[in-house]
């Protein structure tokens, strides 16, 4: 009984908005089932955001992911004090949260035209602009960045810690040298989590719009970003066309749950040695 | 001889991504007290005019308290909701957890911007999108879904130090009904499990903007949308921001921990991490 | 020379010294246990053997090259951890040949070892299972066949039977030495257990507080323990306060009544001193009509029944003399009848059993 509100609440604000999604991507104006609104995603204008959306999320995953990692390793077998690694998480809490709106004016301050790095490295002889801006797609890949590194820091650092001291010395006594141990027995271990992390990195960025939206938004180049593009199909006076912003909508939650089932399996492979429950 | 080396390693690479992040921060602050076009041969001297000018503007803090208000009823609808959900399940139906906890991913396959369409899509029509209070329900409904993995980790952790079971069954046997067994003995033991979640909440609503944007609501990112053309002002907003996330993040977090939760080593990671709400990746059997 | 050579090995952690002033030599193919209550410095010696610590000062030399440098992943020595520390994404044949497949062996040879190490801990059939599919006893066991499939100069084992049952305890240890016995290999065994560290070793290290108290064969280490640490520590000696009466004839007051003693051990000079009496040197002689009646040069002693314990094989009877308390030990006798408590006895023993050692 005291589930139901829940669930109720639920099924209100999360699955009837979802079906409203796909059934205005999947029905047109008379309520005929009909394929085209989806189809017309796999062409121009609206196949190009997807491809670079996906890329930008990937680069992002694997830059901010590899920073993270070696961050969340120098804090957990790293030999740094205790106190170092609890200032470090919580830093990464706060940053983490820093995203949206603020993130990309932290960012315009400290790489836009008038900011305090542009001027330093002009200084020294190094003129960014006008051939850099911050305000593009490598601006947005930058900013996704910089939240996607403490993200990765407390996914990882739970899993580093689960890392058995007797693990590495097993190891070491048995004559393995480093990158043995790294080979055979830690990255096989962490696998699991490393898999996790890059899905959840992937998703955040894939899905993510505000700091986009700052960045590259009103600019010519802004149907780089999916979530840009179903805003501006939803909100531009010049389509009355609502349907193929659900098809986008679609499109991107398609792209999200391949992305989760395809991390699911790979990481059921990966966890084929860990006890069931775990 | 190798501890050494490790160390200078590790060192290395924590700075590496310190610098990455902490570079942008220092640079908005610095950016944000100049007054003129600040340029590293001719410092100029610190201001802090941005800050008062915003300070100063009553849509601030219109923004500041809306944004709080609806963090507020986010957090109070959460705990009405998932205190009983989280308890009953634990109790009585154990096997409901693997289904809580995959939705728990949901928000992350049904990102904001998708969320919010579709529930101006579905809701057309209806009071919800037709008049200001029902967009703000919207808004706060909005909330609850996207906090949802946020909220949901820290109040089960705190469940899962209790024996739900045990204090159920001292209560009954001591005569207590439903409702009073949920607020006056669950709810107090669970009671960090949800501050932890509030905070978390308030930081989010604080930050939001995808919805607000999409509802035209008056929230606390809104003010910060509408002033794009400023040039310091907006920085020294993204500061005093940063601060107030800092703020409910950390220090309320610390504040509020019972002495003998103060954090350990491995407590501080799953607290943090736990606390938003990401997928628990630990590896110990 | 001896195999393993330890000489005046010491450990600084801070300020205090975990292990201090540490020599032993241990000859090819004898297993040492080093024995002694936590804190006392046995695991962090081994660990020195093994190369996770680096000593503060000190040499270890094994078969005649020194390793005290050497890093852990060099010294071809195995360790079997309290904790097993299988390799949990490995199956158990794959634990087991970690260590020739990180030295570069072919399949073949790997696979051979493993059969071989398999039959040898008795478990051929787990070779596809994985760790947590395993029992406690059968990942030890897995734990030890992966230390010894890459052969090895020493073994060390540091208390790999703590975490598991009494029962398996006992069984796994003898299956430990005699598998040691059957390979010839070098081991050291580290435990807390009094009973363990007797059963299995050539040698026993009684350390505490960082220093080795004594070393010895089982035998010698509970017969004739050098220290009271060493006497109350191993075995369930009677440790008794007493005062010496009469040096000449060797006489000493323990509690008000008189105990000749034949072993002094050290210099007497006026202070008290304790007395170690072997609990199943006692003979209990009940008031009964037969009862035992008491040889002419015993010692003997009066006191009251406090506490009978029914061990099984063993019945253990606490008697209180004025102030202290003797344990004795006898075989389980089905036919006799066990003293009531606050019954009033008398202890016999010989001289020879009861020595002043502090």
């Amino acid at each position: 009984m005291p589930i139901l509100p829940f669930f109720a609440f639920i099924l209100a604000f999360l699955l009837l908005p979802t079906l409203a999604i796909f059934r205005g991507a999947l029905l047109d104006d008379h309520n005929q089932l009909t394929a085209q609104y989806m189809l017309k995603l796999l062409s121009a204008p609206y196949i190009s955001p997807y491809i670079s959306t996906i890329e930008i999320s990937i680069i992002t995953a694997v830059a901010g992911g590899l920073l993270g990692f070696f961050m969340a390793w120098a804090i957990t077998l790293g030999g740094l004090p205790g106190s170092v690694r609890n200032a470090t998480l919580s830093f990464c809490g706060v940053a983490s949260n820093f995203a949206g709106l603020p993130l990309a004016f932290a960012l315009a301050a400290t790489l836009g035209r008038n900011s305090l790095l542009v001027d330093a490295l002009s200084s020294i002889g190094i003129n960014l602009y006008p051939d850099f801006s911050i305000y593009s797609v490598i601006g947005v890949c930058l900013a996704y960045t910089f939240f996607q590194i403490p993200f990765m820091v407390l996914i990882m650092t739970p899993a580093l810690d689960g890392l058995r001291v007797e693990w590495r010395e097993a190891a070491f006594n048995l004559g393995a040298n480093q990158s043995q141990y790294w080979r055979f027995v830690t990255l096989p271990i962490l696998a699991p989590s490393l898999l996790s992390a890059f899905a959840l990195l992937f998703a955040n960025s894939f899905g993510a719009f505000a700091t986009a939206a700052i960045l590259i938004g009103a600019g010519p180049g802004s149907l780089i970003i999916v979530s840009i593009a179903v805003s501006r199909e939803f909100s531009s006076d010049i389509t009355t066309n609502p349907h193929q912003g659900y098809a986008l909508a679609v499109g991107m939650v398609i792209i999200v749950l391949v992305t989760i089932i395809l991390y699911s399996i790979t990481r059921a492979r990966a966890e084929r040695w860990r006890p069931r429950g775990t | 001889m190798e501890k050494k080396r490790t160390s200078l390693v590790a060192w290395g690479a924590l700075l590496i991504g310190m610098l990455y992040m902490g570079i942008p921060l220092v640079a908005t602050l610095i950016f944000s007290v100049s007054s003129k076009l600040h340029s590293v041969t001719a410092p100029t001297p610190i201001s802090f005019s941005a800050y008062a000018t915003i300070f100063n503007d009553p849509k601030f803090g219109a923004g500041l308290w809306f944004s709080l208000g609806a963090g507020l009823l986010t957090i109070l609808i959460s705990t009405v909701l998932l205190v009983p959900l989280i308890y009953w399940v634990q109790l009585r139906m154990p096997y409901l957890r693997s289904v809580i906890e995959f939705m728990t991913l949901l928000p992350i396959v049904i990102p904001a911007i998708v969320l919010v369409f579709g529930l101006l899509g579905q809701y057309r029509g209806t009071f919800l999108t037709n008049s200001d209070s029902g967009l703000y329900v919207l808004l706060t409904g909005s909330y609850v879904i996207i906090a949802f993995p946020y909220t949901y980790r820290p109040i089960n952790t705190a469940f899962q130090a209790i024996n739900v079971k045990v204090l159920t069954e001292a209560a009954q046997s001591l005569g207590s009904g439903w409702f009073t067994i949920i607020v006056r003995v669950i709810l107090p033991n669970v009671w960090t499990g949800v501050l932890n979640a509030a905070f978390i909440t308030l930081a989010i609503a604080l930050g939001e903007f995808t919805i607000s944007n999409a509802l035209a609501q008056n929230t606390f990112s809104m003010y910060l949308f509408y002033m794009e053309t400023k040039i310091y002002e907006p920085v020294a907003f993204t500061v005093v921001a940063f601060i107030l996330t800092w703020f409910f993040i950390v220090v309320l977090q610390q504040v509020t921990k019972r002495p003998a939760q103060r954090a350990t080593r491995e407590r501080s990671a799953q607290l943090i991490g736990g606390a938003i709400g990401l997928p628990s990746a630990s590896e110990s059997e | 020379m001896a195999f393993l050579e330890l000489t005046n090995l010491r450990k600084q952690f801070g300020s205090s010294w975990a292990v201090d002033t540490f020599n032993l030599n241990i000859d090819q193919g004898e297993f040492i246990s080093f024995l002694g209550p936590s804190g006392c410095g046995k695991t962090t010696t081994l660990r020195m053997v093994a190369g996770f610590e680096k000593p503060t000062s000190g040499q270890i030399v094994i078969y005649g090259t020194d390793v005290t440098n050497a890093p852990a992943n060099k010294r071809k020595i195995g360790m079997v951890f309290q904790s097993y520390a299988l390799f949990p994404n490995m199956t158990v044949a794959e634990n087991i040949q970690f260590g020739l497949k990180v030295a570069g062996q072919s399949r073949e040879v790997m696979q051979q070892r493993v059969t071989e190490m398999l039959e040898l801990i008795h478990l051929p059939e787990t070779a596809k299972r994985y760790p947590h599919q395993l029992s406690g006893g059968q990942q030890q066991r897995v734990a030890l066949a992966r230390a010894l499939a890459f052969e090895p100069q020493v073994l060390l084992l540091d208390e790999p039977l703590s975490a598991l049952d009494a029962k398996i305890r006992v069984t796994l240890r003898q299956e430990i030495r005699s598998i040691q016995r059957k390979l010839g290999i070098t081991a050291i065994y580290v435990t807390h257990d009094q009973e363990e560290a007797l059963s299995i070793s050539d040698r026993v290290v009684v350390m505490n507080k960082g220093k080795a108290e004594q070393i010895g064969t089982p035998t010698q280490i509970y017969n004739t323990p050098q220290t009271q640490f060493v006497a109350s520590f191993v075995g369930t000696l009677n440790v008794l306060q007493a005062k010496m009466v009469d040096l000449a004839n060797k006489v000493l007051a323990v509690d008000d009544q008189h105990v000749r003693v034949e072993q002094i051990t050290i210099p007497v000079n006026g202070k008290p001193v304790s007395m170690a009496l072997r609990p199943e040197a006692i003979t209990l002689h009940r008031q009964s009509a037969n009862g035992k009646t008491i040889p002419p040069d015993s010692n003997a002693l009066q006191g009251t029944v406090e506490d009978v314990n029914f061990l099984g094989s063993v019945v253990r009877i606490r008697i209180r003399l004025r102030d202290q308390v003797v344990n004795a030990d006898s075989f389980n006798n089905p036919h006799a009848e066990l003293p009531a408590y606050g019954e009033a006895v008398t202890l016999s023993f010989p001289s020879e059993a009861c020595r002043v050692i502090g």
